[in-house]
């Protein structure tokens, strides 16, 4: 069933080639949310079942969406699509895909280094993984949730909307409550 | 008794700590009676140590006094250590003795003057460095002295340090003597480097073992020690920076400049006498300097107008008899003279210095006259005193060591008729210029009038010193006069006697050429400068010795020609070099790393996709690293 | 199933990173850069599952869930960051927020 690895992972190439090439955010969007499907099934032929599902729920179904709300908030416009003309020129590209050769040159070498693999690919089952996950690094999950925490409040204080009425607002995360003569803070508690 | 030799050197050294860390706060009574006293109490303590060390000599008429290790390296291990034999005991009577008399005088001297703490703190330092310096027991303690004092004698030069002049006077003194200093120090090495010792005793028992006559070695040493020794004693060709230190006050040059350091050069060589013995061409040279200056300075003393300057190449003028003496092997004879002449020297300095407060604070000695009616007590010092330093025969000190030394430079083992010839010449001047000094300023009309006498802290040191400057002479009396050889009797378990040689039947011919000499210079003296006639300036209109007069003014040229060669190529250099040239290779070094900062930091440049490239970058050199080396 | 070499799930790993890196470097549009650091982010966690799948430990799958969690947490964040860097410079053209340099 190796085929499906190696079709899969020619979609994920080429659509993650047609991410970066796009001029429209939302195009380039939809092209990714195909190569995240596409490298989903490539961790199901690799045996991961569990990480396959996350994939697409978590990555593709909520990271993703998020983009799109955010792509969709930003209503940028037909102004954004000649901006992104004017600024991709294939010029651009040379540097970029050098360094890109170079890094893949020294990766191919690695990796080219190492042994052929002692024995066939086994599934790591759901449970294995929740075992292993809550038996063995139970403090990982603490601190994965304590990040997630970090990020929600940070999203949501950054995002709250305080900073949007004043032309000549400070940067975020800096606020003088003290001066004097201000109207528009409000008072918060945060 | 004599293991308070420690004491001596410490007294005033006590004093100076006392005086440098709270002078300002002391009164001005409590100042002097702590500066004075302690050099007076350190002179007690040397007659005292005189006396029992005379009346029951220690073995070997040498007595030590350890007092700690000053350093252990690598089997160099130099004491502190303090030794009296004859030769030191004679030097420490006379440094604390008339050390203790110009202190005195200077408690009335300096009392207007609102820095007088500084000036008794330095003084008692000058007298615990030349101390050390006299009473050390090796070389290196001697030259921890011989430093010492001069450094005092910078500061004090540049005592009144508000007028550039003084410093300037100061820091010329301070760059000629280490000219010498640095000759001092190499031959501190050399004799350690191939003797391995600098115990004086040992090198004086080590040097004829392992050099012989006339060797290169020798010669190296006693020659260095021979700069050394010129450039403290200025003697030619190191002997410009004593007229101008003039500059300081006259207590200072009366310590410092006329009776105690500037002998300290006398002192080495007669200390070091076996490698100078060893040497004989250095010693030669010795003698032939030591003429040489007196001529030089004999001459240029002859024109001066300044008091003190006369004073000062007459110092000059006799170190350079005392070096002649060492030359020819009398050493008996220069340390006498030595002895004599810190007397008179001293007493005609603080004779000069009375004259000088009272006419306030004049120095040219043609604007004093007919001093002798209004200061006739300092006038009738001065006369014994110039009669001593003029050697009028009989009744003065300074004729019989002044004697001794002519004879000596005829009839001892390294004299010539040259020598003597010169020496006597040296005698006619002599006469000249003091009685000159004499007649100018004490006799005539007036030209001021004194505004007080001098009070009894200045009178009774110079009646003290006159005293002295007459009696002192009896203690060595030539053959045919009685043969007293007391000092030569002393000195003799210390230095070697000189044998006469050539015309020892001849001695008392030789002493009435000198004798007619010294007083048909008074004579001449006397016959120019008594009514203020206009014969010397009608001799200076002459070319010939106008020109001479000239050159005599100036120190014979030498200030002259140590500005063209010296002074002005470093000047030049200096200036060239204002822009430091080793400070460019630092200047480099900063230029450099400002090179690269402008390099670097235009790598900043806030564009975060450019960033992202470097970390790429950055990851791809890093993995390159790993996996080709 | 037979096995899938590991090398070319790193291989392909190491293509979807290449390809993320070169548009994180060449886009100008902030959203277009954070997208490709989702890119380089997940070909992170495909190199992940190939080792543990090669070992056939399930600490693989535990550290790509690791990623997602931070993913997540970062594009949550930065695209407040993108909203506010929006509102100030009235543009997304992440050369314009250039003022830290020198």
């Amino acid at each position: 069933m190796e085929v499906t690895f190696y079709i899969s992972s020619a979609i994920a190439l080429l659509s993650t080639a047609m991410v970066i090439t796009r001029l429209n955010a939302v195009q380039a969007l939809l092209y990714l949310i195909v190569s995240l499907l596409a490298v989903a099934l490539v961790f199901f032929e690799l045996g991961a079942p569990f990480v396959a599902a996350l994939e697409v729920i978590i990555y593709a179904g909520a990271i993703m969406v998020l983009f799109v709300f955010v792509m969709m908030m930003l209503n940028l416009g037909g102004s954004a699509l000649e901006q992104e003309r004017r600024w991709l020129n294939p010029r651009m590209y040379l540097g970029p895909v050098l360094l890109a050769l170079a890094l893949g040159g020294e990766m191919a070498l690695m990796i080219g280094n190492t042994g052929p693999a002692a024995h066939a690919i086994a599934t790591v089952p759901p449970k294995e993984v929740g075992r292993s996950l809550y038996l063995v690094y139970p403090v990982a999950v603490e601190l994965a949730a304590m990040l997630l925490l970090a990020g929600l409040v940070g999203a949501y204080h950054l995002g709250a909307g305080k900073w949007t009425n004043k032309e000549e607002e400070i940067t975020p995360g800096f606020r003088d409550r003290k001066a004097p003569g201000n109207p528009a803070i409000k008072e918060r508690s945060i | 008794m004599l293991d308070l030799l420690w004491l001596v050197p410490t007294l005033p050294l006590a004093s100076y700590l006392v005086l440098a860390v709270g002078g300002k706060r002391l009164s001005r009574a409590t100042v002097s009676w702590l500066g004075a006293g302690s050099v007076g109490l350190s002179a007690c303590l040397a007659l005292a140590l005189g006396a029992g060390f005379l009346a029951s000599p220690p073995p070997d008429h040498r007595f030590v006094q350890v007092l700690w290790i000053w350093m252990n390296t690598g089997g160099f291990n130099p004491a502190i250590a303090l030794q009296l034999d004859e030769l030191s005991l004679l030097m420490v009577l006379v440094v604390t003795f008339v050390g203790f008399l110009i202190h005195l005088y200077s408690v009335e001297f300096m009392a207007d003057d609102e820095a007088c703490s500084r000036f008794f703190a330095y003084m008692n330092l000058f007298v615990c460095s030349m101390l050390i310096l006299v009473l050390a027991d090796n070389l290196l303690l001697l030259y921890l002295g011989w430093e010492g004092v001069g450094l005092c004698s910078y500061l004090l030069i540049g005592f009144w340090y508000k007028d550039p002049e003084n410093g300037r006077a100061a820091r010329k003194a301070f760059i000629v003597t280490r000219i010498g200093d640095t000759a001092f120090a190499i031959g501190l090495f050399l004799l350690f480097v191939h003797l391995g010792t600098l115990t004086i005793r040992d090198i004086l028992e080590l040097a004829p073992a392992h050099w012989a006559q006339g060797s290169g070695m020798a010669v190296a040493a006693a020659a260095l020690l021979l700069g050394g020794a010129i450039g403290k004693s200025g003697q030619l060709p190191l002997q410009v920076w004593l007229p101008d230190a003039m500059a300081g006050p006259t207590p200072v040059s009366a310590l410092i400049h006329a009776a105690t350091m500037v002998t300290a050069g006398v002192y080495l060589i007669a200390r070091l006498h076996v490698l100078f013995s060893l040497a004989p061409a250095v010693q030669n040279a010795v003698a032939v300097i030591g003429a040489l200056t007196l001529l030089l300075a004999g001459f240029s003393a002859l024109t001066q107008r300044n008091i003190k300057r006369v004073l000062a190449y007459s110092t000059i003028s006799q170190i350079g008899y005392m070096f002649l003496a060492l030359g020819v092997g009398a050493y008996s004879a220069a340390m006498f003279h030595f002895f004599t002449h810190a007397f008179f020297k001293a007493l005609l300095f603080l004779g000069a210095g009375a004259v000088i407060m009272a006419l306030h604070h004049e120095h040219d000695m043609f604007k004093f006259g007919g001093m002798r009616k209004e200061m006739p007590l300092v006038y009738r010092t001065f006369l014994i005193g110039s009669a001593s330093l003029a050697a009028v025969p009989f009744v003065t000190a300074g004729f019989y060591s002044k004697d001794l030394i002519i004879w000596e430079s005829w009839s001892a083992p390294g004299g010539n008729p040259w020598l003597w010839g010169a020496a006597l010449v040296g005698a006619f001047i002599t006469s000249i210029y003091t009685f000159r000094m004499v007649f100018v300023t004490f006799f005539g009309e007036p030209h001021g009038h004194a505004a007080h006498g001098p009070g009894i802290r200045m009178t009774l040191p110079l009646v003290v010193l006159a005293f002295f400057s007459i009696v002192a002479g009896f203690l060595e009396l030539p053959h045919t006069m009685g043969n007293v050889t007391f000092f030569s009797d002393l000195m003799h378990t210390v230095l070697p006697a000189a044998e006469a040689e050539n015309g020892r039947g001849n001695e008392l011919l030789f002493q009435v050429i000198a004798a007619a000499v010294s007083l048909s210079g008074i004579l001449i003296a006397y016959l120019l400068y008594y009514r203020r006639s206009a014969v010397p300036e009608r001799l200076s209109e002459i070319p010939v010795i106008g020109t001479l007069g000239r050159l005599w003014f100036i120190g014979w040229g030498f200030d002259w020609l140590y500005d063209r060669l010296l002074v002005r190529p470093y000047d030049w250099l200096a200036r060239v070099n204002r822009r430091d040239v080793v400070d460019a290779v630092y200047g480099a070094i900063a230029y450099i790393t400002l090179g690269f900062y402008l390099l670097f930091s235009r790598t900043q440049t806030g564009k975060l996709r450019q960033y992202a490239a470097g970390i790429a970058l950055g990851a791809i050199i890093t993995i390159a690293v790993v996996i080709f080396l | 199933m037979n096995g899938v070499p590991p090398e070319h799930a790193l291989m392909l790993a190491c293509g979807l990173f290449l390809l993320g890196m070169i548009g994180l470097v060449v886009r100008r549009n902030i959203v277009f850069m954070l997208m490709s650091v989702e890119i380089m982010l997940n070909a992170t966690g495909l190199a992940f599952v190939a080792a543990g799948a090669q070992w056939g430990q399930p600490d693989g799958q535990i550290m790509v869930m690791l990623i997602l969690a931070m993913a997540a947490t970062e594009v949550a964040v930065g695209l407040a960051l993108v909203l506010l860097l929006n509102r100030k410079f009235k543009t997304l053209d992440v050369d314009s927020a250039s003022t830290m340099r020198g």
